[in-house]
């Protein structure tokens, strides 16, 4: 319901007790990004590692969530184990209406279970059970017994669970909420598995009064209107991002075979239509959205000899299609979305895994590494190797297969070959469009492609102003946070302007708020910031492996220097926001 | 007179938009879950999504039922709702054989009036608002 104050769950699973707090500052971080800064630098121990049982693992909604269309998103924050840093993932799925109609605006655990657990929460019910018996078992799987286990609420709850990777504490674990969306990045299944938590039900079973304003109902058709009737959702409504893959490669900024290449010929049989035409089986939507931007594309597999057939399905994506797809060498789509399927089960986020699988191909190549470490043969382009090295890599099969799910330049560190892995801050996002994403990916808060709009800079800028370019990137970030912090889908940033949400803001009750949406988004920016660099941020933390300097985009091959200035700067200039901010308590 | 029917549910794709709308304009209520209409996958979201609605049978066992005239058989088929009348005593609940009445927490009982205020919110053209007579078959 719509109420000044945050109210937010906490729970401790040491002791499989909660407690619900009310808690003031949403003129200043508004809810979800903000709110969840807030909340680490609350219950948060920056200096302890990630891996301490006192260290919280938030999960936050906005204001608007389930009052307007595509508001629909929520933002899971934690201490990474990848980098030891404060981080973020955000996720779509149920998962932001279930929390909302739990009438909470953040749930955040503390402490560790004594034994594997699941917990279920809704707004008048709170449960932890036992669940030994998932130990291991695979995402999919975990999710069909856990709906058996918390039998009440279908199609009004959200089952997010973790698999072998997060149990495991890879970094690159992920979250997988319902089934087909994912808190993919930073090892949020890690932050997960460390709490001896393999799934949380959040049942949304109660509902709230309608806005007294009148004008509420005529708003949310406008914006019912824009984002189904116009042009502007459009792309993600039909190819979805997959379109990209073709426009990506066309600019040669399309990552292939590790970044060996940004263009290819082959991209004709891997393009977005295509795996519409063959592989798309049907469309899904997050609750809220009528967008519906989700892809799950299909795979069947023949037993045996006889016409014996079982089929299986997998959402397919730009990026994953990127990380499993061209960066692996893999133009079949349906070979991709085998791939993709292993990742899922074990639990592993397909970006971070397909580009670790890149790296130990050309380390193979190169003779770094052998067969010895990889179990399977490792060769650009053959799709069954990789689909047996996504389930050694999610499980944790072997010593290398366990270092090299810490993170690409872990395994690197051990057996050389730092300068063609791909890490950017992270496993690299799928857009080699130049030095300014490069930097920004490098530095930017959650290493995400859309921390920024570095990679649309790119496109469109030859030019080599540093502070023109920085000066975009700064500018550009606070519109962006206070939108995650809605949390809307980034998606929408056409539709919800800076106008647009003030308008929302004010006609559900949050009028402060929504007139001094500029005040709060900056707040909310450096409030990030400082957090993240209390646990540790320092941009000379981050380096850029070679490779990247080696790039051929359309612009031509990457300046160095112009990339080593971009990102000086700009981490000078974050640097210089940590030093302005006041932290609110 | 027409009704709600779902004849095109295989095109759903789950965004809750009917049902948020049916709370929000009908019901007054922001909910996915006290609405007319609610959507549920049918055993985990890879398996397709059903919509819980009232089919309007005639005459509804759930008028039968109720004590106090709050629910009344509408012409055609289905139910007019007096919701000031309602004690909130739930026969109407148990009584639907398809389990198309919902209740809030405080009790408070909420079915499909078939009033179509939902279909213009379908971004999947599922949901069509047909003459009674013209209801070739019932379609979950």
């Amino acid at each position: 319901m719509i109420r000044q104050e945050f109210r937010v769950l906490l729970f401790d699973v040491t002791v499989g007790r909660g407690k619900i707090v009310l808690l003031g500052g949403r003129n200043e971080v508004a809810g979800g990004s903000g709110l969840a800064a807030m909340l680490y630098a609350k219950y948060g121990q920056p200096t302890l590692p990630a891996s301490d049982a006192v260290q919280p693992l938030i999960f936050a909604i906005g204001p608007l969530t389930g009052y307007f269309p595509l508001m629909s998103k929520m933002v899971c924050s934690f201490k990474s184990n990848y980098h030891n840093e404060y981080t973020e993932s955000h996720a779509g799925g149920r998962a932001a209406l279930a929390l909302r109609f739990a009438d909470l605006d953040a749930l955040v655990i503390t402490g560790r279970a004594k034994q594997l657990s699941c917990l279920c929460i809704g707004a008048n019910h709170l449960e932890m059970k036992e669940a030994t018996f998932l130990r291991g078992m695979d995402a999919e799987s975990a999710g069909k017994l856990i709906r058996r286990m918390f039998k009440e609420g279908s199609g009004h709850r959200s089952i997010m669970r973790i698999g072998p990777a997060g149990e495991g504490g890879l970094a690159m674990a992920a979250i997988n909420v319902d089934t087909y969306r994912h808190f993919g990045r930073m090892g949020g299944g890690a932050a997960m598995g460390m709490k001896n938590i393999k799934g949380i039900v959040i049942h949304g079973d109660c509902d709230f009064k309608v806005p007294e304003d009148k004008a509420y109902r005529s708003l949310y058709q406008e914006i019912y209107s824009k984002v189904t009737s116009t042009e502007m959702m459009r792309k993600y409504h039909n190819l979805g991002t997959a379109a990209n893959l073709e426009s990506l490669n066309e600019i040669s900024s399309l990552p292939w075979k590790n970044l060996q290449q940004t263009s290819d010929p082959a991209i004709a049989s891997i393009t977005g239509g295509i795996f519409a035409d063959d592989t798309l089986l049907r469309n899904g939507a997050c609750s809220g959205c009528p967008v519906g931007c989700i892809h799950i594309g299909f795979i069947r597999e023949k037993i045996g000899l006889d016409n014996r057939y079982h089929y299986h399905q997998v959402a397919y994506d730009y990026e994953p299609i990127f990380a499993a797809g061209t960066m692996l060498g893999i133009t079949n789509t349906f070979d991709v979305l085998r791939i993709l399927e292993v990742m899922e089960k074990a639990g592993l986020d397909a970006m971070s895994a397909g580009v670790a699988l890149a790296w130990a191909t050309e380390a193979t190549e190169r003779g770094l590494i052998t067969v010895k470490e990889t179990l399977v043969p490792l060769c650009f382009g053959e799709a069954k190797g990789y689909q047996q090295a996504a389930d050694y890599l999610g499980c944790g099969s072997t010593d290398f297969y366990r270092l090299l799910g810490q993170g690409t330049l872990r395994a690197a560190d051990v057996y050389g070959g730092s300068e063609f892995a791909c890490v950017l801050g992270q496993e690299m996002a799928g857009y080699a469009t130049g030095e300014l994403f490069f930097a920004a990916q490098t530095l930017g808060f959650r290493h995400s492609h859309l921390d920024t709009g570095a990679y649309s800079y790119d496109q469109k800028n030859s030019d080599q102003d540093i502070n023109k370019a920085v000066d975009f990137l700064i500018d550009d970030e606070p519109g962006r946070a206070f939108l995650t912090s809605m949390v809307g889908c980034l998606f929408a940033r056409s539709v919800y302007t800076e106008k647009q949400l003030a308008e929302c803001l004010a006609i559900v009750g949050f009028a402060d708020l929504a007139g001094s949406i500029p005040a709060a988004s900056e707040n909310i920016r450096r409030l990030r910031w400082k957090v993240r660099t209390e646990t540790g941020f320092n941009p000379e933390n981050f380096s850029i492996p070679k490779r990247f300097y080696q790039v051929k985009t359309w612009k031509g091959t990457i300046d160095g220097t112009y990339l080593d200035k971009l990102k000086d700067e700009y981490g000078r200039r974050i640097m210089a926001l940590v030093k302005e901010v006041d932290t609110p308590k | 007179m027409k009704q709600l029917t779902t004849p095109r549910m295989d095109q759903c794709i789950g965004c809750q938009s009917c049902a948020l709308a049916c709370a929000r304009l009908v019901h007054k209520r922001i909910s996915w879950q006290t609405s007319g209409i609610r959507i549920h996958s049918s055993g985990g979201l890879s398996t397709g999504f059903i919509a819980n609605r009232c089919l309007a049978c005639d005459p509804a066992p759930c008028t039968a039922v109720c004590p106090t005239g709050a629910f009344t058989n509408r012409r055609g088929g289905g139910v007019i709702v007096k919701a000031n009348v309602c004690i909130q005593c739930g026969n109407c609940i148990a009584a639907c054989p398809v389990d198309a009445i919902c209740r809030d927490r405080v009790g408070n009982v909420y079915v499909c009036i078939h009033c179509g205020q939902c279909v213009e919110f379908c971004p999947q053209n599922c949901l069509e608002m047909v003459e009674v007579n013209g209801v070739a078959e019932v379609l979950p």
